[in-house]
């Protein structure tokens, strides 16, 4: 090959690079003082380069100058860096001692509100940048054309880092930050006030997110998908660079960045399964990534109170179950199709939150990309029918086995991590699958998906077709609540509530979680197969973080401490979002205010009020 | 009898469902050494914990310098000039020396000398030839006389210091006690935890003596040396 091509895509993979970790600085930044992993940071990314679209035309009208276009483009970074600090002060502040799923779902709250706020203001349609000035030619190197722009971008990261390496190690705020990512309760008991050192590094964070965000738009347009796009590419920055090391995220960027540059030559399509690979070799010889060290564990509640002690059910809510499973069961002699179909709904994702708060509450296992299983059954059912031409019947065997065969490759990686960096792992992962599903599009149909996925025709009828998920859902359900209560449940209780000491009575905790990590990878596959045929299509939102974070509310909403909580929060959660979605334009900002409440004021959910009002009586 | 800095009243606190001090009641005396004595698990690291703000009391009194400071976060505590240095360190590992030293620096008071790095380097010797050095790199009692610098650096009025002989070789605690007289010497009045008696008695002026979450008894520190009876019951293993 000739080397000029092969250098000129080595400098374009610099260039991706510098971009990554602008943004990845900002979020490890934020992580290693507040300790709390800000979804949002893909949202302060997204709301610099629409600031910047907005603020940087209007100063070139006054001077085509460079030093407006960069003026510009710090002024935006500001306006970010703001936002960062109005975050701080209204939600962050409120939540840095509630356990990290909370912490987590918070700021995916914030994520969901920015969006519906961003298309309220700027509009649904993509808005490209202007180009800047003096910065508009190619360059030509060894007999290739390189744009200017980006040889420009590829000295922004390394001025970067040493800006804030200087910033770290030459001012008093840096020293602090750095002391504080050890022990910020100590720099508290020296008399530094951490409010506002707090606030002063969620400026810092946000203002890089936002600076990332405004230099891209020479590049690419602004457009409301950027901040879940870029935020999974983060994650997987400051995982392989280990959290909280500005200097781990660059050489992890830089990485990435070649990777990506050299991997599109080979796999055009699938150069994310490189980066997988990259992150998988990383994690397995350098769990913390490779800079990063073990959490300082003082202090950290990582998990919120899962299940206690399972009990069975009183009289009262045995009774109370099984009029509900009637009244379930007799549905279709009295509903109509759309009742019907909303029940066979909820019964699918009543089983998927099931599967999920097995291993929430059971297992202490904060998973927060349970959609790649549910989807992959999906996919692996419907692409067997579509593609395949198999009836309905092996399809739908296909579906838990594609869910558990994911969940053991995947959660293989996932169970040697623990707390914030197995929710961000399995996160990760999901994304993969999501950008696998959406990008190989002669396969999986794209962002599209694939129509016709369609029951046999003894279950063609919406009823049947009902009562034939009714089986599978309750039935598998049922088999989990038979896990819970058996010895191999309370042995992933007792490895939750204390790691070392499940250890020491001689528990092998990592493959006992690998086998609850892959069976409930088997339940969410079978609840995604008996989706995709009760919709009769697959595309990628079923895989989508939404959706996990749909599973996760649905968790939440229903109480985490209980074992029947998820099947109750997921009926509750559909049907709220049924009856309200198509009631408003803003379903996303309400759903983001909501888990935020939920999160703020009552954490326990549903099952833990029940609970509350059993213990009272 | 000086005035008390420090007066701490029927002070309750514990963790979670688990209650540890039960109203401890204590004066620190302007520029005196107290020592607070008790066995493992008696108290006296929670007393010193729940008067600096680090864990919330849960009933009781603290005044500090004439201010209620009962309930205040702890930078607050900090900086009306009561120092802490606890037991298990904390140094900043990656940070160097002097960084460390950055970290505690508070403005100086009226009427007094701000310590510098410069002056405490002249107390610690050893730190001064490794200010540029990881904190991580340094021996186990270099680290605690830089928690002690570190804590001087905020030029307290009065110091909490928790068990500072506690895991020490013997020449270190020596240098440790030299420390704790330097401070006394500088008109800092100093309230440490301790269950070494020997060490006690080379600094401390008075003691109090805690058991279960209280007092039960408190006197010179001559005085308890020469009570056998009290030394049996509260303090010998």
């Amino acid at each position: 090959m000739d080397p000029s091509f092969l250098l000129v895509q080595s400098l374009s993979g610099l260039a991706s690079a510098s971009s990554l970790f602008v943004i990845a600085s900002g979020l490890t930044l934020v992580f290693g003082v507040t300790r709390i992993v800000n979804f949002a940071h893909g949202s302060f990314y997204m709301l610099g380069a629409y600031v910047a679209v907005t603020v940087v035309p209007w100063l070139l009208e006054i001077d085509r100058s460079p030093w407006l276009f960069f003026a510009g483009v710090l002024i935006s970074a500001a306006v970010v860096g703001l936002l960062g600090v109005a975050m701080e002060l209204l939600l962050l502040r409120r939540i840095y001692k509630v356990p990290e799923l909370f912490q987590l779902l918070a700021t995916f709250g914030v994520v969901l509100m920015v969006q519906d706020a961003v298309l309220k203001i700027w509009g649904p349609v993509d808005i490209p940048g202007p180009r800047a000035p003096g910065l508009r030619h190619g360059v030509e190197i060894f007999g290739q054309r390189f744009p200017a722009y980006e040889l420009f971008l590829i000295v922004v990261g390394p001025a970067v880092l040493g800006l804030l390496w200087l910033l770290m190690h030459r001012t008093r705020f840096g020293v602090l930050i750095r002391a504080a990512t050890r022990d910020r309760e100590m720099v508290g008991a020296l008399g530094v006030n951490q409010a506002l050192l707090f606030t002063g590094t969620l400026f810092l964070g946000a203002f890089l997110a936002g600076l990332g965000g405004a230099l891209q738009i020479p590049r690419v347009s602004a457009s409301a998908q950027m901040d879940l796009s870029i935020i999974t590419e983060v994650f997987v920055v400051t995982v392989i660079g280990g959290m909280g090391s500005v200097t781990g995220a660059f050489l992890a960027a830089v990485l990435i960045g070649q990777l990506q540059a050299f991997g599109v030559l080979v796999f055009p399509k699938i150069t994310l399964v490189l980066v997988f690979l990259l992150m998988a070799v990383v994690l397995v010889i350098k769990p913390w990534g490779l800079l990063g060290r073990p959490e300082p564990a003082a202090g950290r509640a990582a998990l919120p109170e899962g299940i206690l002690s399972p009990r069975g059910f009183g009289g009262a809510e045995r009774a109370l179950l099984g009029v509900a499973v009637a009244s379930l069961l007799a549905l279709p002699l009295f509903g109509d199709a759309y009742a019907v179909k909303v029940a066979t709904e909820v019964l699918v994702f009543a089983l998927a939150a099931f599967s999920l708060n097995f291993l929430v509450g059971n297992g202490g296992i904060v998973s927060f990309g349970h959609a790649a299983y549910f989807g992959l059954g999906a996919y692996a059912a419907g692409l067997l029918v579509t593609k395949g031409g198999l009836p309905m019947e092996p399809a739908l065997l296909a579906a838990p086995l594609a869910g558990g065969l994911f969940a053991a490759l995947f959660g293989f990686f996932v169970v040697r991590l623990s707390g914030i960096y197995l929710a961000m792992l399995t996160l990760a992962f999901a994304q993969i699958a999501y950008a696998v599903c959406f990008q190989w599009v002669e396969f999986t149909g794209g962002d599209n998906g694939v129509v016709g996925v369609w029951p046999s025709a003894w279950a063609s009828s919406r009823h049947v077709y009902f009562y034939l998920v009714a089986a599978c859902a309750l039935g598998a359900i049922l088999a989990l609540r038979h896990v819970i209560y058996a010895p191999f449940g309370a042995t992933l209780r007792a490895a939750r509530d204390s790691e070392p000491r499940a250890d020491a009575i001689g528990i092998d905790v990592r493959t006992h979680r690998w086998l609850a990590f892959t069976l409930a990878g088997v339940a969410a596959g079978l609840a995604g197969g008996l989706y995709a045929f009760s919709k009769g299509s697959i595309d990628p939102t079923m895989l989508g973080i939404p959706m996990s974070v749909d599973f996760l509310a649905m968790i939440l909403l229903g109480g985490i401490q209980t074992v029947m909580g998820a099947v109750v929060g997921a009926a509750a959660f559909h049907a709220i979002k049924d009856v309200f979605m198509p009631l408003t334009d803003y379903w996303r900002f309400l759903l983001g205010a909501s888990i935020i409440a939920l999160v703020l004021i009552f954490p326990r959910g549903l099952g833990g009020a029940w609970g509350a009002l059993r213990a009272r009586t | 009898m000086a005035e008390a800095v420090l007066d701490v009243a029927g002070l309750k606190a514990g963790y979670g469902p688990a209650e540890v001090l039960f109203g401890v009641t204590l004066a620190l005396r302007r520029g005196e050494v107290a020592a607070l004595m008790g066995r493992n698990g008696a108290g006296k690291s929670t007393t010193l914990k729940a008067i600096m703000g680090l864990l919330p009391p849960r009933g009781g009194k603290v005044r500090f310098a004439g201010t209620d400071i009962t309930g205040l976060p702890p930078f607050r505590i900090a900086r009306l000039g009561l120092g802490y240095v606890p037991e298990e360190r904390r140094i900043f590992t990656d940070l160097t020396v002097f960084e460390n030293l950055e970290v505690g620096r508070r403005p100086p008071r009226a009427g007094r000398d701000a310590w510098t790095p410069e002056r405490l380097f002249a107390v610690f010797p050893n730190l001064a030839e490794m200010r540029g050095r990881r904190a991580a790199a340094m021996s186990g009692g270099e680290q605690q006389m830089l928690t002690i610098a570190r804590t001087l650096m905020g030029n307290p009025d009065a110091v909490l210091l928790d068990e500072p002989s506690e895991g020490l070789a013997p020449v270190i605690v020596e240098q440790m006690a030299e420390a704790v007289l330097r401070m006394k010497a500088e008109g800092i009045s100093v309230l440490l935890s301790e269950q070494n008696l020997d060490f006690a008695a080379a600094v401390a002026d008075r003691a109090y003596v805690i058991e279960r979450g209280e007092i039960r008894y408190e006197g010179t520190m001559e005085a308890l040396e020469a009570d056998e009876h009290v030394r049996e019951a509260y303090l010998t293993v």
